[in-house]
């Protein structure tokens, strides 16, 4: 892997959301393998990964289509390409060809033909570009496909083969070599962590040895919504928690999972899960970040190989304790809010109540868009897709659903508890010039603190 | 040996056969296929909970989703239950089954299962019209789409033929009903037919997964 990235693809870190620079040309493969390579490594890692679970998956499908019912892509475009289930085709088409019970058949009278080099780069876009893992067609599915599932297989397939788009590449590889997706390196951390305590009289605890609580924060905190650091050093300092901040582990987006590395995957966990074991931490925090709650909190442990020896909360189920049992004491909030659930959080992560907790706390007048909880619309940045330049049309397209969601739920204002819904709610506000900003119900939290 | 007694002997016992060890190697073909351990801390202590939620729930669309989805769920709805009346209410059916594995029941009269079985082609006819029309279908579909609803509906379609005595000697029209079942069950262990067993398997380790998060099953 190169590693001169830094100069060949520098970072946009001005716009509204973050990614690298529009590069001139797009670099949709990496490394240099033949065709047949390529399609070898992708067809391998896909099959080496399969287990029961998703065999059983693979097997169940009826072809109803029920799923692009449920898929923003296909709803916004009405494009039969963007049928959940099909962004699988030459998986499955590898499944029953190399893994399945009946692969011998296949095989021997060529019932399923090699996928072939072209195929998978075609594929790339729907595995890519056209799919944010938010998992609705999971949620519609009657055979209760777990499609997003199968989706982040693939795009371990996909990375092995090179066939990653190009920022998603580019970003994750930078995580893996720098330690943040988005610069956010130690040194640079570490000075935003100085400037913010200085410039919010606000104490933020680096490298203790010994703490009670390892915080992590997502580097789209870090380089674009910093006030997230003093909001949750706020918070804790009102509860007068040990806690830390460790720069041996703090970033907690996982884009070695987003763009299909698991080793990568592994890596970045790994750092935040010795750096709490060093610490002795009894709790990691995860941030405002939907897929860092779902890499960290279920597929954590296993990444470990054992149970992790520490708590895993996401910053709103901590919140919603402090604030139930009476220990954090928040000022009411004379607004109507409706809240964006995170899909990862939500209807993948199970985290659905604690913010509806929270925010009942701040006494808002919730107005619930329409569907919301864990059937709500994704933003469509999930998944690494905002990062992806050419998926921006596309992107624009699905944000539409979000827009009406929320002017139909008729709130002042609008909140999320993940920053990478976030950045898409910005970004797509300023494309189409929309009146709705995007509030962070943790920052919601800290300004409304009663000390 | 006339054309009934081959379907009822020699055909029977092959396709039955065929139709056991298919499903056997099928899902031991699956499910023998390696397992990852879940270490993650459960929310919720209730996977098995979540499978069974999941296995009943899954039967009906969300709120949600109810609209976008109602032609093609009732048109599914009724050939199921269509085809579950003609299978397990009509008397020869019943007859057939208690021959094969002991177990009977009183059945249905011949006039309801008759409206049963021409509602059912109906919905049959709709899903595979529907199937070479829609978009999504068109593109989704493949052999074994068209082939398992072949099979599917041509044993209703010769069931009542034979019922009603169309088209040649009744032996011989039977004969053709039982050969039509047979092909479905020579089929079914290798094509969605199957849905009806995996989907106790698909739907319940969905369920159990999110069950244990505390999300949506």
């Amino acid at each position: 892997m190169s590693s001169d990235i830094n100069t060949i693809h520098p970072l946009e870190t001005e716009g509204a959301r973050l990614s690298i620079k529009k590069p001139a040309l797009r670099y949709d493969r990496q490394g240099d393998m033949s065709d047949g390579q390529r399609v070898e490594a992708a067809m391998r890692t896909f099959v080496r990964e399969f287990g029961a679970t998703s065999a059983i998956y693979l097997e169940s499908c009826i072809h109803c289509g029920m799923c692009a019912e449920a898929c923003h892509y296909y709803v916004q475009t009405n494009d039969p390409r963007y049928t959940p289930v099909r962004k699988l085709e030459p998986f499955k088409q590898a499944y029953k060809r190399e893994a399945g019970p009946f692969a011998f058949f296949y095989r021997l009278f060529n019932l399923k033909p090699r996928v072939t080099a072209d195929e998978l780069q075609k594929w790339q876009e729907l595995i890519y570009d056209s799919c944010t893992m938010c998992g609705r067609c999971t949620l519609i599915c009657p055979m209760g496909i777990d499609i997003a599932r199968l989706v982040g297989q693939a795009r371990h397939g996909m990375f092995q083969a090179g066939l990653v788009p190009h920022e998603l590449w580019a970003v994750a590889e930078r995580a893996e070599r720098e330690g943040s997706p988005l610069g956010a390196t130690p040194k640079v951390f570490k000075d935003r962590i100085d400037w913010l305590s200085d410039e919010n009289a606000v104490e933020i605890p680096v490298d203790r040895d010994v703490a009670d609580i390892l915080v992590t924060m997502s580097s789209i905190e870090i380089m674009k919504y910093p006030q997230a650091i003093v909001a949750t050093a706020r918070v804790l300092n009102a509860l007068g928690e040990k806690w830390t901040i460790r720069l041996d582990g703090y970033e907690a987006t996982n884009f070695g999972m987003l763009s299909g590395n698991s080793q990568w995957q592994k890596d970045l966990s790994m750092k935040m899960i010795n750096a709490a074991v060093r610490c002795k931490a009894k709790l990691l925090i995860l941030p405002e970040c939907g897929h860092a709650y779902g890499a960290m909190r279920w597929d954590g442990a296993n990444v470990y190989g054992k149970p992790l020896p520490f708590e895993v909360l996401h910053i709103s189920e901590f919140l919603a304790r402090n604030l139930g049992n009476g220990r954090l004491k928040v000022r009411n909030v004379p607004k109507s809010v409706t809240f964006h659930d995170p899909c990862q959080i939500a209807r993948r992560g199970g985290a659905t109540q604690a913010p509806r907790q929270v925010l009942g706390k701040l006494g808002v007048d919730l107005h619930e868009m329409t569907p919301s909880g864990d059937g709500n619309w994704c933003c469509g940045g999930g998944g690494g897709v905002v990062t992806i330049h050419r998926a921006d049309e596309l992107r624009y397209k699905v944000f539409q659903i979000k827009m009406k969601q929320v002017d139909d739920s008729g709130a002042e204002m609008l909140v999320m508890s993940c920053s990478n819904c976030r950045q898409t709610f910005d970004d797509g506000q300023a494309h189409f010039k929309w009146d709705k900003t995007a509030h962070s119900l943790l920052e919601l939290v800290a300004d409304n603190l009663v000390q | 040996m006339n054309l009934l007694d081959f379907a009822r002997g020699a055909v029977m016992k092959w396709s039955i056969a065929i139709f056991l060890f298919g499903m056997l190697w099928r899902l031991f073909g699956m499910l023998l296929l390696r397992r990852t351990h879940d270490y993650s801390e459960p929310r919720v202590h209730a996977a098995g909970l979540g499978a069974l939620r999941s296995i009943i729930r899954r039967s009906w669309p969300r709120r949600e989703f109810q609209a976008r989805t109602a032609y093609g769920v009732t048109v599914s709805y009724v050939f199921h239950i269509g085809l579950a009346i003609i299978v397990f209410g009509f008397v020869p059916h019943i007859l057939f089954i208690r021959n094969l594995v002991g177990v009977g029941w009183s059945g249905l009269p011949g006039g309801i299962i008759y409206f049963c079985a021409v509602i059912t082609l109906v919905a049959l006819v709709m899903a595979i019209v529907r199937r070479l029309t829609h978009p999504v279908l068109k593109l989704l579909s493949n052999f074994d789409d068209y082939f398992s609803w072949f099979v599917t509906a041509a044993p209703v379609v010769t069931g009542l033929l034979a019922a009603g005595h169309y088209g040649g000697r009744y032996e011989d029209l039977l004969a053709v009903h039982i050969l039509s079942f047979e092909l479905l069950l020579i089929w079914f262990p290798f094509g969605k037919l199957m849905h009806s067993v995996l989907l106790f398997l698909a739907r319940g380790q969905t369920g159990a997964v999110y069950g244990r998060r505390g999300a949506s099953t």
